[in-house]
């Protein structure tokens, strides 16, 4: 598509501790930004296509607390967690964000939302608590997909054997 | 990658890459542009280059650093997948998105003439 590119999402780290995402949408920003508070919307929308997004919590003002769970298709649950540190509707959103498992690493996420012709560009600085964290947070996208792709690999080596039992009986 | 990374770490070494990024340049003019000391550019760019980011080519009297592509395409590689997980987020918002600016059309339309 002609348009991909200019909505591609870019990821760069600015400084030790941070990570800088950017993507633009093809909607006004008011719009933007009512959907992605909208807890409703979030199941849709939030976690990886394959998994399921359940909102355990969500209170969208300074103070409040927000949960959500991510299922993967064999059952096992994800939980992340934070609380809303600002919230100045359409432009910004200061936010914390917490792995369940990795209690205590706290990250700070400032989503800016900027409108240009009828298209908004969203900017999520996200800032580690540590740049371990940082490098972690990164790193743990490719050994989750590492450890599909060796237990996709698992699968196949069993379903051979298999296969080459049936055969030489 | 961690080397990659702590090399990278240092916003004036940043600095240097981003320089490098449009030309290879020699250590006084990098100094020059960045307002830096010559033996701290060339501290940061042995930093540089211990983590394979630049080489070195003399030419006449000066060195001429010039930015290393394979480094940089290590440090993409290992962002690809953490991009994905936020592109495969961002695209399921788009549907989302578009779905929502459907139903403002109609509700516009419907209270229309």
């Amino acid at each position: 598509m002609a348009t991909a590119s200019s909505f591609a999402t870019k990821v760069t780290l600015p400084s030790d501790k941070e990570i800088l995402i950017t993507r633009e949408f093809d909607a006004p920003r008011d719009l933007v930004f009512k959907a992605m508070t909208d807890p409703d919307l979030i199941p849709r929308w939030w976690g990886p296509r394959a998994y399921t997004t359940e909102v355990d919590q969500m209170d969208v003002r300074p103070g409040g607390k927000w949960r959500f769970i991510n299922r993967t298709p064999d059952g096992t649950a994800h939980g992340f967690r934070g609380e809303y540190r600002e919230i100045v509707p359409p432009e910004r959103i200061v936010q914390t964000f917490e792995y369940e498992p990795m209690p205590g690493h706290v990250f700070v996420e400032t989503a800016t939302f900027t409108e240009r012709e009828g298209r908004t560009l969203l900017t999520v600085r996200s800032v580690a608590p540590s740049k371990e964290d940082r490098d972690g947070m990164i790193g743990s996208g490719m050994e989750k997909g590492l450890a599909e792709t060796h237990d996709r690999f698992a699968e196949l080596l069993v379903e051979l054997r298999a296969a080459a039992r049936t055969s030489a009986r | 990658m961690q080397e990659i990374l702590s090399a990278l770490a240092e916003p004036n070494r940043r600095q240097i890459v981003e320089l490098l990024r449009r030309k290879p340049r020699a250590v006084g003019e990098i100094a020059d542009r960045l307002g830096l000391r010559q033996p701290q550019v060339s501290k940061h760019l042995r930093v540089l280059s211990e983590a394979g980011l630049v080489q070195v080519r003399p030419l006449a009297q000066q060195r001429i650093y010039r930015l290393r592509a394979q480094p940089l395409k290590e440090l993409d590689d290992w962002l690809a997948p953490y991009r994905r997980t936020w592109e495969e987020r961002f695209e399921q918002f788009d549907d989302v998105l578009r779905e929502l600016k459907g139903k403002d059309k109609e509700k516009r339309d419907g209270h229309g003439k």
